[in-house]
């Protein structure tokens, strides 16, 4: 860069957040979150969460307890069932299992298997450990969160650049769709669109959520290019023969970028809010995936029975990331705002 | 312009909006959401009973019909009976309302009457102590999952402590009041309050640092004078705004709550609908909500304009 050149506005915000202390420890909190995504996503860590490696419900191994944190117990895997009291009845299916069981006595021969009495973080009600558990559940509702949003924020910033370039009945029409996208409350959107949809699936929810929550990015980059569209430089460009898709895209589009940023920061913790919700109430993700949400939904049974520590695994793992995510967000609005000079 | 033509305006702006929203919701459920008489025959169908259904509910007319039946049922609020209790859905939205309404009220009330409080007192002491630990505790307090807080608060203070019912509803409406709702609405509260308290404490350190503040100090006026009558005042335009903006994200909160405390509300009627693809009760609520959301931002013009007689209706 040649020495009288003036650092461009990516570089400016860098040097602001780097100032910002907050700012950056955030930044340090979801580079870190990401990792493990990214990890837990290429089957690195995390990728046998379905393994019942402790006893039902492993206490944490902080707790205080007089246990050897290596112990093990011998549990058989499929234990016979217990001899259940049938008042007398005489159970109908009885024959047909005693055939299963000369056919396939696999049950009563499976090897007896260690499974350990304390666990990292503990273990739920099947002796899953709750530590990969709650790494595979951020994989989940972060993935969903990030991916939904980045869905979000394109498509609100397309119909935004369409609406406020092209102004008059383009604009009437993306603002009358946006006063009906708002019209219904959020969530009831999402609910309606769930109960309609019928099948669960990671993607189902990232193309809810995608589908539903364009309308504040589109408001403000709406705003942004009814502002752009008639400065001087976007003038200039059409006078040189510059195309629609030109000026909007490659001429106004950078200049705007740090609203979208900033909208798609605080798009994916809004998503991820509501994925966690989705999940909770069964309408997320499928039973044989785990996020934030479902993990919550099984510590609610859980806390009653007094084991509180997935309800706090995944509970303090998604405040984190909520946290530092909010804190980056206000530190990139206050990087990026054009307004501030030095 | 006078009051009349306003509302008249407003309210006819609000029609191609409406419409929208109705077409929406025909688009989700007559073309997205694929043939209902399959959910309805369950899973031993005949073609027969396919075919049946699919005329009771009129969907073997061409679309435009169908869209003109639903466009009645929103008109004459005749919906049809529920898909899954056989009910009609009038007659559940009817006794569902009020539980809802009983648990959503007190905590707006509640909710914006603290958070103005609390708002006043850290602008008051700005930059204090106080103040700061405010500010951090709140941020914390708004990243943690409502969820979290219900499942937590309903453990610790119905179950283990036993201050509360863990969950349920009577018929009695002081009893509902006084020891069903009380609950649910302490730990809405506990919910929407942190967001509240910091939007509205910019708020009013925005007119703290006005003019007329200080001219106010300078007359001798004592500080809660100040605070209470001045400053209050001129915030009060955009805490309404933003208590009646707020009120999806309230009504969120509030399903949530209905659902997890048995309160047999609207709320719980959707989640449970949902579940169950009892799709007339949820057409029945979008369209509904929908339209109770555009008359309360109406009631929040007329009240901003109430409050700050500088803003013009137009």
């Amino acid at each position: 860069m040649p020495p009288n050149a003036s650092p461009g506005l990516w570089t400016l915000a860098w040097r602001r957040l780097k100032r910002d202390r907050v700012g950056m420890i955030s930044l340090a909190v979801v580079v870190a979150y990401l990792c493990m995504v990214f990890l837990a996503f290429g089957g690195w860590i995390a990728k046998d969460w379905t393994r019942e490696v402790g006893v039902n419900y492993a206490p944490p191994v902080f707790l205080p307890d007089d246990q050897d944190p290596t112990a093990v117990a011998l549990v058989k895997p499929v234990a016979q069932p217990d001899q259940v009291d049938l008042y007398g009845l005489q159970d109908p299916l009885a024959r047909q299992l005693a055939q299963i069981r000369a056919h396939d006595p696999v049950g009563a021969q499976q090897p007896i298997v260690a499974r350990r009495l304390t666990l990292p973080l503990g273990g739920d009600k099947w002796g899953h450990d709750v530590l990969t558990k709650v790494i595979k559940g951020s994989e989940t509702s972060i993935l969903v969160g990030l991916v939904a949003a980045i869905l979000a924020t394109a498509l609100g910033t397309l119909m935004g650049a369409l609406a406020g370039y092209f102004g008059r009945w383009v604009d009437d029409s993306f603002n009358w769709l946006y006063g009906v996208f708002t019209a219904i409350p959020y969530l009831l959107l999402i609910f309606a669109i769930a109960a309609v949809l019928q099948q669960k699936g990671v993607s189902t929810i990232i193309l809810i959520l995608g589908l539903t929550g364009w309308t504040g990015v589109f408001r403000l980059v709406r705003a942004e290019y009814l502002k752009h569209k008639s400065r001087e430089y976007v003038l200039a460009a059409g006078a040189m023969g510059a195309s629609h898709a030109r000026r909007m895209f490659i001429h106004i589009l950078p200049n705007t970028s740090h609203v979208i940023l900033v909208q798609l920061s605080q798009n994916v913790v809004g998503f991820i809010k509501s994925e966690v919700i989705l999940s909770f109430l069964g309408f997320g993700v499928p039973v044989d995936v785990v996020s934030w949400g479902s993990m919550l939904n099984e510590a609610q049974n859980e806390l009653i029975l007094g084991k509180w520590w997935q309800l706090a695994a995944a509970g303090t793992a998604m405040a984190i990331l909520v946290t530092a995510f909010s804190l980056l967000t206000d530190a990139l609005r206050d990087a990026l705002d054009p307004k501030l000079k030095y | 312009m006078n009051l009349g033509a306003f509302l008249i305006r407003r309210l006819w702006q609000m029609v191609p909006t409406m419409l929208g929203v109705v077409l929406l919701v025909f688009f989700l459920f007559n073309w997205v959401g694929g043939d209902p008489a399959y959910i309805l025959a369950g899973k031993m169908a005949n073609p027969a009973d396919i075919a049946n259904i699919r005329h009771q509910l009129g969907i073997d007319r061409p679309l435009w019909e169908q869209l003109l039946i639903f466009v009645r049922q929103i008109v004459t609020g005749d919906f049809g009976n529920s898909w899954a209790t056989q009910e009609p859905v009038s007659a559940i939205f009817r006794s569902r309302l009020g539980p809802s309404l009983m648990l959503l009220i007190p905590m707006m009330l509640l909710e914006t009457a603290t958070a103005v409080a609390v708002a006043l007192a850290v602008a008051a002491w700005r930059g204090s102590t106080l103040d700061r630990a405010l500010m951090a505790a709140s941020t914390v307090m708004m990243s943690i999952s409502l969820l979290v807080y219900i499942i937590v608060g309903q453990y610790v203070f119905a179950y283990l402590l036993g201050w509360f019912p863990v969950k349920g509803w009577s018929d009695d409406f002081w009893r509902n009041l006084t020891t069903y709702a009380v609950l649910p609405v302490l730990l809405g509260l506990m919910v929407s309050i942190a967001p509240s308290v910091r939007l509205y404490r910019t708020f009013v350190l925005d007119e703290i640092g006005q003019d007329y503040v200080r001219t106010a100090r300078a007359k001798g006026l004592s500080e809660v004078r100040v605070l209470l009558v001045h400053v209050l005042r001129n915030a009060a335009i955009p805490i309404v705004t933003n208590v009646l903006m707020g009120l999806p994200a309230l009504l969120t909160g509030a399903f949530l709550l209905e659902r997890f405390f048995a309160i047999p509300g609207i709320g719980r009627e959707i989640i449970l609908a949902v579940e169950r693809s009892d799709f007339p009760i949820i057409k029945a609520a979008t369209v509904y909500v929908a339209m109770a959301t555009m008359l309360a931002n109406l009631l929040g013009d007329l009240l901003y304009h109430w409050l700050d007689p500088r803003v013009h209706l137009e």
